[in-house]
């Protein structure tokens, strides 16, 4: 930690946070489902370390304060906290906008209507499939197409707005016009279909979910029929496939810019999976002031601006509209968080990635690893 | 652009959509699904007239009186920015009864 007022980014150089919108409150790792492509880190914490609701209180009043309009509370499966009312009514009372994240998993109908009491103002629901096979083999569990079509029912009859969550990949991508039609049949004001990132869990399961470009260029050509078909129904938000794509996703907004991500054990990240950062420091809301690790701490700083970046990133017109991309995929790919993010074009290492994906995709295996927690402890 | 709503339709906002003061910015915001949108002042003015009841014809009228401007277009100018977030389901639209 630096021990003056002046923010600084990993080579020195000043920079000027903004103000965050937007804060995911992972509250815990505990989930039902085991999906082979889940955004949490592949070493999960365990419930004894979770924040205690007064924790998360504490931590939503500093949001607040720090300019945070929202959060994402999210998971693991927020359901599998019984204090999860509690803590909804907290968020709401230090001022924010609750999005519910879930599988719709282990909320009984009573519980949907504690929630719609204690102010919860959206509801995301994660779909893994359009069948109960496909949705079942997916996430690993038995029956959770059934328990997800009940609870978007009971969505729908409280009245929540629902967002429908599709992350598609090689087994699942061809049927993505019944997954759209099926988010419209839930009665969903949008849908938000994302290609698979390949982080811990998912790069674990690169060979078995790697999408074909014929697959990647099919669905952006389906999303934009689509999305005229549906204007003014059903909004079509769409990640595609970055592997594919010619340029980076401009990931978080840039690092340290607008948004920031609450660990179950109160760890604060610039992003959900900046952990796979190795040697990066991150901070606790048990040890400082949220504001304080937003302004000033090293991790938060370390890729804000564009002065830390490197050729080919330091001379191009895109640095200031893709921030370099995704410092975790450099760190994954490049093996240097540092690195122009290796998926755009103008990456030397660009053309091992492509040949790597396309290798993947051409891979006739189905197999999954489940996301589960590690046994014992 | 097809405007997607016609005059005699009430524009609302739907349940999880409100207008909200951010008070750390000292900006007015549209509160969204996942969504926190900036608002001027003309963009403000115009959803704070939405009450579920006044039709499209009638916020126009009453923002010509206030702002003492052309009736034509401050309608286009409302069919517009409302088009604009009907199509981002921020606001509804109904009939009128």
């Amino acid at each position: 930690m630096k021990d003056h007022a002046q923010p600084r980014d990993l080579d020195g150089n000043p920079v000027r946070p903004g103000l965050p919108m937007a804060m995911l409150a992972e509250i815990t790792h505990r989930c039902p489902l085991a999906c082979p492509y889940c955004s949490n880190p592949v070493e999960l914490t365990r419930a004894q370390a979770e924040l205690p609701a007064e924790d998360w209180a504490r931590v939503f009043r500093e949001a607040a304060d720090l300019g945070v309009l929202q959060v994402h509370v999210s998971g693991g499966e927020p359901g599998a906290r019984r204090d999860l009312a509690q803590i909804v009514t907290s968020a709401r009372e230090a001022g924010l906008y609750v999005n519910l994240i879930t599988s719709g998993i282990g909320i009984t109908r009573d519980r949907l209507q504690e929630l719609d009491r204690a102010g919860v103002d959206h509801v995301q629901l994660s779909l893994q499939g359009i069948r109960p096979d496909m949705a079942d083999r997916i996430s690993g569990h038995p029956g959770s197409w059934d328990k997800k079509m009940g609870f978007a029912g009971w969505v729908t009859e409280i009245g929540f707005p629902l967002t429908i969550n599709a992350v598609v990949h090689r087994q699942n991508m061809d049927r993505l016009p019944d997954m759209i039609d099926l988010a419209e049949t839930l009665g969903a004001r949008r849908i938000e279909v994302a290609t698979v990132q390949f982080h811990g869990w998912a790069d674990l399961n690169r060979a078995a979910l790697m999408p074909t470009g014929d697959q990647a260029a099919a669905a952006r050509r389906i999303v934009n029929e689509a999305r005229i078909r549906l204007r003014g129904r059903m909004v079509i938000d769409y990640v595609p496939a970055d592997h594919h794509a010619i340029y980076p996703k401009a990931c978080m907004g840039g690092w340290g810019s607008t948004g920031l991500n609450v660990a179950p054990d109160g760890t604060v990240l610039p992003c959900h999976a900046a952990q796979s950062i190795t040697w990066m420091k991150f901070e606790n809301v048990k040890d400082r002031a949220l504001s304080d690790i937003w302004h000033m701490s090293d991790s938060f700083n370390a890729f804000r601006g564009t002065a830390w970046m490197s050729e080919p990133c330091r001379s191009c017109d895109r640095k200031t509209v893709d921030f370099g991309g995704c410092r975790c995929q450099a760190m994954a790919l490049a093996g240097d968080a540092r690195a122009t993010d290796p998926v755009c074009s103008k990456s030397p290492l660009r053309a091992r990635v492509v040949a790597r994906a396309e290798e993947d995709a051409a891979s006739d295996t189905a197999d999954l690893i489940y996301r589960r927690m590690k046994k014992g402890g | 652009m097809d405007p997607l709503i016609a005059p005699d339709q009430i524009p609302y906002l739907p349940r999880g959509v409100r207008l909200a003061h951010d008070r750390v910015r000292g900006i007015r915001v549209l509160q969204a699904p996942e969504r926190a949108m900036q608002l001027d002042a003309v963009g403000d003015a115009i959803l704070s007239e939405l009450d579920g009841r006044r039709s499209m014809a009638a916020i126009a009228t009453r923002l010509a009186q206030r702002y003492n401007a052309p009736a034509r277009q401050i309608a286009a100018d409302l069919s517009d920015f409302l088009t604009g977030l009907v199509e981002r389901r921020m606001v509804f639209v109904k009939d009128a009864p």
